[in-house]
């Protein structure tokens, strides 16, 4: 695309009153109050997909039968006089990573090409139960590899701000779905940054839940020890509402925590931050630091200074190995993971001419299933478990986790939150890095240490560089979820004083 | 051996002892009968359709997880307390990763370096002598599916057509039970693993049927040279792993045979290839599985789905206070207060009467008595019918007042089989059916008097024969009165009645 459109105050999506313009709690207090049907909401929605996806291309299936029937549902049962939850009616992107009955699921692979899973994901069982419209699946990164969703087989979404550049990933499906109002709400999943960076570079709110927060049954393991699904969102609030409706304890996965969920709801309302001790994280800046991300996250630091948040500097100086790692850590479970697509009981199946054994069926349907990204990822891994490497790769990165896990306990001793920028750069344009792995992996760096330490980490629309949207990171203690809700809700709210209007607003129309 | 024999031709036994001291380990994989299978929810009957006992976690489906059964936490650790083990307060699982059609992950959550159990024991006998076999470690994890392989001449994958998998089995919950080299006999393998079997059947953890693969064994077997006195035992030799032995015979069958080939090898100077065999029942010999050029890295790891299992010494104290008696304490106990020989037990356990026995002595009955009932008349019942003593329709107390009857002369052992016909046949209890069938010992003499007469005074011929001393041509007379007496006299008695009336006794 040469001619991508540009924002001004004619053409930018504030200036239509549309259904799809609301956030998800003014359409569930619409649909509520009787002022919207939930039918109406997601026609709207499915309105809108029809009408600019084919330009941003975050769905991989759109289930219009579906969402429609579950919205009529809510209707129905709202006029009955039921009592319904606080989403009831507001339609949703889902994450082409977590199972739900009647929807493919592909995990943005060939490998899964078809393949119907004959069960709910609990992420999904309990957005069904909260009466959340499910519109569809959306694109990713082929098994969540990736940072800009190129690593799709079924082709790249695009940035709605700039339609020539990558809406991050692997979650840039769910990101792109919200921010050209395809859908209010979108669950994204975090491996290593990909909620947080596609909602950073997409000028959204995202959530990486604690570790253990949100049951993982049904989510595709790319990293078991890492995966967490959240909420991406326009608002803290609407972030909140999704993370309450999705998190708690689940007995179907054993790393889910059985404690209470934080009280996200009511910290993304509070908007009082005085005395609250934010410390920004000295290794997360300097060299390869965009100027403008430095920019943008300076002013945001100034703005929690300015409602009474004392701000200090912090060290936690083991975070300058997260990213190599991460990068034994997270192949190596998923060389482990990705072998069960092997053409034997679901999926693709490439060579079975009755003549070739299952060794080499299996083989090449993994050659031709699997992208190059996941291959790389896939025989990184092997070798960092293999036999005589295991202590040297994978049991010093578990080492350097541990360290990494107390540079946060310390920091925590004398903070309630840790902030940096969410990414060292604005979206960039589709290519740029495909054939430089790392330099796309660099677009994890600050991320990558709340996965390893297991806790949760926010990113918040901070400003645009050059008109791109950049994020402000807030990362908290383990099952302390609620302080970047806290924070969150009172910075959102200061910043689009600031700006007079919401980031979101300043989109280009599509 | 001379470079001209075939090399079919092995050294026997007993030349492959006088050289060589065999050093043999034992694997034993052991399913739990648990109702649910170790990481989800799916029952684990025996015998189901192919793949009616399956669900997206043992399938091993995308974004399905695992979560630890209790109850073969539980089992587990019973048997490492039975067999004296340690039992870790934090292990974890492990994946064991490698390729094969018949496990849906493509690698099994098993135990790697942090086993449940470790370091423990188990005695056993062989003619008298008592050997102390070295546990390793006792460890959990998940069976596979079945392969099928169909078309081929064998059930081996090799010839076959196509495979088919049966994935009802994936995720049964296993223990693997490793020894230390501690095995020097096949007698000892053998008596090893029925001693295990055993005991994990007296815990009530398994139904330890090697047949239907409950309880699967593997034989590691080496040989080293046996010492010049006073010199120092030789290291140990390259092992061979015989998989899959699916009775105590061809446990001890493969691990003599396993002795024979690799001293036919050591004599011609070749090296023992550490490799994978399987043992062909029907030839008497093990040959190589598939072999491989390198050795398999499963790449181990932290299981990363699951939480560490940490459990409380409390818990494990409970589980140890409950265990229930086990065979070797519970044999001394038969010995010392039944009076039955060592050989006796082995009888009664083989019969799969000892608990039976020992109910029947509780309720009443001699321990001789006891013994005899249950080892000849009702084990070769069970075994007419095609079920076990334990199913048979009648109770140890049933048993107990049929021999107290006995005893006292009321019933005869003709008798009292009809007795048990009766129970049997769902007449009621022993009294019931003597009573129905009128089935009492006649203690009238003059009935008896008439029959006895009656019967010499019809075959003279026969009565002349045992006057003239041929006592053993009685036989016919006696049949003829028992005859007579409708089986209701005994037998014994007859026989002595018929003497002493011939003038022969």
């Amino acid at each position: 695309m040469t001619d991508h459109p540009t924002p001004s105050a004619t053409t930018s999506a504030a200036a239509t009153t549309d259904v799809v313009q609301l956030t998800a709690a003014a359409t569930a207090a619409a649909i509520a109050a009787g002022e919207l049907s939930a039918v109406e909401a997601t026609q709207a929605a499915l309105d809108r997909i029809a009408k600019v996806d084919h330009t941003i291309h975050a769905f991989l299936h759109v289930d219009a039968e579906g969402a429609l029937a579950a919205a009529r549902s809510v209707d129905e049962r709202r006029a009955a006089g039921e009592r319904l939850g606080p989403l009831a009616g507001v339609p949703l992107a889902l994450k082409d990573v977590l199972t739900a009955r009647g929807m493919p699921t592909t995990c943005g692979s060939r490998i899964l090409e078809g393949w119907h899973a004959p069960y709910d994901a609990t992420v999904v069982s309990r957005l069904r139960a909260a009466d959340v419209v499910l519109l569809g699946k959306v694109n990713m990164d082929e098994f969540a590899m990736g940072s800009s969703t190129e690593n799709s087989a079924y082709g790249p979404t695009r940035n709605p701000w700039d339609t020539t550049r990558i809406p991050g990933g692997s979650s840039g499906g769910s990101a792109a779905a919200v921010a050209a109002f395809e859908a209010p709400l979108a669950i994204g999943t975090d491996t290593g940054g990909s909620i947080r960076q596609p909602a950073a570079v997409c000028g959204l709110v995202g959530v990486k839940p604690t570790y253990g927060g949100v049951s993982r049954y049904g989510l595709v393991a790319f990293s078991s020890s890492l995966d967490q699904a959240g909420p991406l969102a326009r608002t803290v609030t609407d972030a909140a509402l999704l993370h309450a409706a999705i998190a708690g304890h689940d007995p179907l996965d054993s790393t889910s925590v059985d404690v209470p969920v934080p009280a996200v709801v009511e910290a993304a309302g509070r908007r009082d931050i005085r005395g609250l001790r934010v410390g920004v994280v000295r290794e997360l800046a300097g060299d390869g630091y965009d100027p403008g991300v430095q920019v943008a996250f300076t002013a945001a630091v100034e703005t929690l200074t300015a409602l009474g948040a004392e701000v200090v500097e912090v060290s936690c100086p083991h975070f300058t190995y997260a990213l190599p790692a991460y990068y034994l850590i997270a192949p190596s479970e998923c060389s482990s993971n990705l072998a069960r697509f092997d053409a034997m009981r679901f999926g693709l199946r490439i060579g079975d001419d009755g003549q070739a054994g299952a060794e080499e069926v299996m083989s090449r349907t993994r050659e031709a299933g699997f992208g190059p990204e996941v291959k790389r990822r896939i025989i990184l891994g092997t070798y960092a478990l293999s036999s005589g490497y295991y202590d040297a790769y994978y049991g010093q990165a578990q080492k350097v986790r541990t360290l990494i896990s107390r540079d946060f306990a310390a920091a925590f001793e004398r903070v309630d939150v840790l902030v940096s920028p969410t990414t060292p750069t604005p979206a960039f344009p589709l290519g740029a890095k495909v054939d430089d792995p790392v330099a796309m992996y660099l677009s994890d760096l600050c991320t990558i240490p709340s996965n390893l330490a297991g806790g949760p980490a926010m990113s918040l629309p901070a400003g645009l560089v050059d008109g791109l949207p950049v994020g402000i990171q807030i990362m908290a203690p383990p099952f302390a979820d609620d302080r970047l809700y806290l924070v969150g809700g009172a910075l959102e709210e200061a910043l689009d004083a600031q700006r007079g209007h919401a980031l979101l607003d300043e989109a280009p129309a599509l | 051996m001379s470079t001209a024999a075939p090399a079919s031709a092995l050294p026997s036994y007993a030349d492959a002892l006088a050289r060589y001291e065999p050093v043999i380990g034992l694997e034993t994989h052991v399913e739990l009968g648990t109702v649910s299978k170790m990481f989800c929810g799916c029952p684990t009957a025996f015998g189901a359709e192919p793949n009616t006992q399956v669900c997206p976690v043992c399938l091993g489906l995308p974004g399905a997880l695992p979560v630890v059964n209790e109850a073969a936490v539980r089992f587990a650790v019973m048997i490492g307390l039975a067999l004296h083990c340690d039992i870790a307060s934090w292990c974890r699982f492990a994946r064991k990763n490698y390729f094969y059609p018949d496990m849906p992950k493509n690698f099994q959550i098993s135990q790697f370096d942090e086993p449940l159990c470790t370091d423990g024991w188990l005695d056993v006998e062989v003619d008298g002598e008592v050997h102390r076999v070295g546990i390793t470690r006792v460890h959990m994890e998940e069976d596979t599916g079945k392969s099928l392989h169909v078309g081929g001449a064998t059930g081996r994958i090799h010839g076959a057509t196509h495979s088919l998998v049966d994935y009802n089995r994936a995720g049964i919950p296993l223990v693997e039970i490793v020894t230390e080299p501690d095995v020097r006999s096949p007698e000892v393998a053998r008596a090893y693993v029925d001693e295990l079997r055993e005991l994990i059947r007296t815990l009530d953890v398994s139904d330890v049927r090697m047949e239907q693969g409950s309880l699967r064994c593997d034989a590691n077997v080496s040989l080293r040279r046996r010492p010049a006195p006073g010199e120092p035992d030789a290291p140990f030799g390259t092992r061979s792993e015989t998989k899959n032995l699916n009775s105590l015979r061809s446990v001890e069958r493969a691990v003599r045979y396993e002795i024979s080939r690799q001293a036919g090898r050591l004599d011609d100077g070749e090296r023992i290839r550490q490799e994978t065999r399987h043992f062909d029942e029907a030839a008497g010999r093990t040959s190589p599985g598939r072999s491989k050029e390198e050795a398999t890295d499963y790449r181990y790891f932290p299981e990363p789905d699951l939480t560490p299992l940490a459990l409380p010494v409390q818990y494990v104290d409970e589980l140890r206070a409950g265990l229930p008696e086990l065979p070797a304490a519970r044999r001394a106990r038969l010995i010392a207060e039944h009076g039955y020989t060592v050989r006796d037990l082995t009888d009664l356990r083989n019969a799969g009467v000892l608990d039976l026995v020992e109910q029947t002595v509780a309720a009443g009955a001699t321990p001789v008595a006891a013994r005899k009932w249950w080892l000849n008349e009702l084990a070769r019942r069970a075994a007419d019918a095609g079920s076990q003593p334990n199913d048979l329709a009648i109770s140890p107390a049933d048993i107990a007042r049929i021999t107290v009857l006995v005893a006292s002369g009321e019933l005869t052992d003709a008798l009292a089989r009809k007795v048990i016909d009766g129970v049997l046949a769902g007449e009621g209890t022993p009294d019931e059916v003597i009573a129905g069938r009128g089935l009492a010992v006649v203690a009238d003499d003059g009935a008896l008097t008439a029959a006895v007469d009656a019967a010499i005074a019809t075959a003279p011929d026969i009565a002349e024969k045992v006057r003239g001393g041929k006592v053993n041509a009685v036989g016919p007379l006696v049949g003829a009165v028992m005859k007579a007496m409708k089986g209701q006299a005994d037998a014994a008695s007859v026989r002595g009645l018929l003497l002493e009336r011939l003038g022969a006794s």
